[in-house]
């Protein structure tokens, strides 16, 4: 897609990167035993290790090695047999060492790719430099008190997957699209909640401007901490109009580090990167190089699910659905997984409908999860089947899903008892059109007149007579026949 | 390699380090001798040679994922030198 900032002088383009930190799914941190959990009492799942304690000894989690790895295989990227720990240097009261354990020259995973579709249905590919893993920071707490800030070492060293995008982002929409592809594919792999608002997943993005055309790049900002899709997107356009603006005043942009604001939706200055990001890093001594054997990568790769891009082709394939429709029923496993069963033997097509229609309707209005949906996937697949099969029409099968919805039980057994059979028998159809003509005598003379939208009245009033139980193809044939 | 009394300056505040003016001239002295006489290792041919990130060599152990620690809040607060609500309490710390 082609985006672009115009003003009245010029046609600005945007160059964007991210930096994803993903919080891998482990029980234990990557360095220590305690425990990873979110939301416990502070400071109640630390060791020694994650505080920092003198002569302590980092030990790596084999369990966050495997989930790099795999989501590493998830990115299509290259997987390094060989990586190195490295000590990143700075003081920060959330990192009692004064370093972090991280790795800098020679990260578990190399470069890959990943494919994003966008609203205009274009699709385009966006290289991923690298995955490195790490430990995560202490979680600090400013606002309890004015003069203090209290910290919290729950987080303090639960593993990380840092992932680094090549600066191939020209549009916020495309920032957009990545943010919801990786965290459907970790998602699917189980290696990170990808819960944004919780800050499993946070997102940096690096972000300069050019002149259509120009090569090279400019100066970036790096903006810290845009912790949903909605704000990634909405952090790159205004951070870019600000550089616009500043450019065409004559002036120029530093490197420099800037927070987005939620409420206003702007960036702000927070340091220049001049000395700030001297880290100094060097080889960690406390744990000797990583090394992965061909065995053990191709064990993992046995244990990879289908992916979203996958499922999709897939979806389009055998069940025929639109591009659209597969992408929003395979962005979570859950979604799926649902659709799956539930076309499983069925219309896979109508199926979605159902699905994409009225349930998800149902569940947004109820503020209900497809986890916690009154409907099973069997109850939508029987429901198409009965549609199909002319049991009931589409219209009493509305009112089936409603009946469903309220009161959980197969649709067969709904229809049974309720008596919501569709009415094929021709005879009866044309008993119940019979009368219903007898009692329009002045509507049949104005629709032999030529008023032939009356057509419809007749079908309606029919449908309303049969109380909607008989078929409207068959009244439709009949009544055309009578009318003439 | 020499260093000037501007680098030292820089590499202090990295380190934390509170170095007076009158020390700055003594100090990069101090730093001068030490990266002279690592300068030394520069006499060794190393361009075929692998650069080696671990003296002990072999690979990184690694441990199973399993809950074995933590739960030690007390003993973990015990030489903050500030804690309140069970947090360690810093001076505040604002971006």
């Amino acid at each position: 897609m082609t985006y672009t900032i115009k003003t009245a002088q010029n046609e600005w383009e945007i160059v964007c990167g991210l930096e994803i930190h993903c919080q891998i799914i482990s029980k234990s941190k990557i360095f220590s035993g305690a425990s990873t959990e979110f939301g416990d009492d502070a400071n109640e799942n630390v060791s020694f290790i994650d505080a920092g304690m003198p002569g302590m000894l980092p030990v790596l989690n084999k369990e966050c090695v495997r989930q790099a790895v795999k989501t590493g295989l998830g990115l299509n990227a290259q997987i390094n047999k060989y990586s190195v720990f490295s000590r990143k240097n700075y003081f920060y009261a959330d990192q009692p060492n004064g370093y972090q354990i991280t790795q800098y020259e020679y990260p578990i995973v190399g470069k890959g790719k990943v494919k994003i579709e966008l609203s205009d249905g274009s699709s385009k590919e966006i290289g991923i430099t690298r995955l490195h893993i790490e430990q995560d920071a202490a979680k600090s707490i400013h606002d309890l008190n004015p003069k203090k800030s209290y910290i919290d070492f729950n987080r303090a060293g639960v593993g990380l997957m840092e992932i680094v995008t090549e600066p191939d982002f020209r549009a916020p929409e495309e920032a957009g699209a990545f943010l919801k592809k990786l965290r459907s594919i970790v998602r699917y792999l189980g290696t990170c909640d990808g819960n944004m608002d919780e800050g499993s997943m946070r997102c940096d993005a690096s972000i300069s401007v050019r002149l259509k055309g120009e090569q090279g790049m400019r100066e970036r900002a790096e903006i810290k901490n845009v912790n949903s899709v909605k704000f990634a997107m909405q952090a790159i356009e205004n951070e870019a109009k600000r550089q616009i603006e500043i450019y065409e005043q004559g002036s120029t942009i530093e490197q420099q580090t800037r927070q987005f604001d939620q409420t206003t939706g702007q960036t702000k200055f927070l340091r220049l990167k001049e000395y700030a990001d001297d880290y100094r890093y060097f080889p960690e001594p406390d744990l000797p190089p990583l090394y992965l054997t061909d065995d053990y990568i191709e064990d993992v790769k046995k244990e990879m699910v289908e992916l979203p891009d996958a499922k999709k082709e897939r979806f389009i394939k055998d069940f025929g659905l639109t591009a659209y429709d597969a992408d929003i029923l395979t962005e979570s496993r859950q979604t799926a997984d649902f659709f799956e069963k539930a076309a499983k033997g069925h219309d896979g097509k109508k199926v979605a409908n159902w699905i994409l229609g009225d349930l998800f309707a149902n569940l947004n209005a109820n503020k209900l999860t497809l986890e916690q949906s009154p409907i099973t996937p069997e109850m939508i697949g029987e429901l198409v089947d009965l549609i199909e099969t002319n049991v009931i029409s589409g219209k009493i099968a509305k009112d089936v899903f409603v009946y469903m919805w309220e009161n959980p039980k197969m649709p067969s057994q709904i229809v049974e008892e309720k008596g919501l059979k569709q009415v094929t028998d021709t005879g009866a159809i044309e008993t119940v059109i019979d009368s219903v003509l007898a009692a329009n005598p002045d509507n049949i003379a104005a629709y032999k007149g030529g008023k032939t939208n009356l057509f419809g009245f007749f079908v309606g009033q029919v449908m309303k007579a049969s109380k909607g139980a008989a078929n409207p193809q068959i009244v439709n044939e009949i009544l055309k026949k009578k009318l003439g | 390699m020499a260093i000037d009394n501007q680098t030292v300056k820089r590499v202090a505040s990295l380190a934390h380090l509170k170095i007076e003016d009158d020390k700055l001239d003594a100090t990069k002295e101090e730093f001068n001798k030490i990266l002279n006489w690592v300068e030394q290792l520069n006499e060794v041919d190393t361009s075929n040679v692998e650069p080696m990130f671990c003296v002990n060599g072999g690979e990184v152990p690694e441990r199973e994922d399993e809950v074995t620690d933590g739960n030690i809040k007390e003993a973990v607060l015990k030489n903050a030198p500030m804690q309140e609500f069970g947090y360690f309490a810093v001076p505040k710390v604002v971006e």
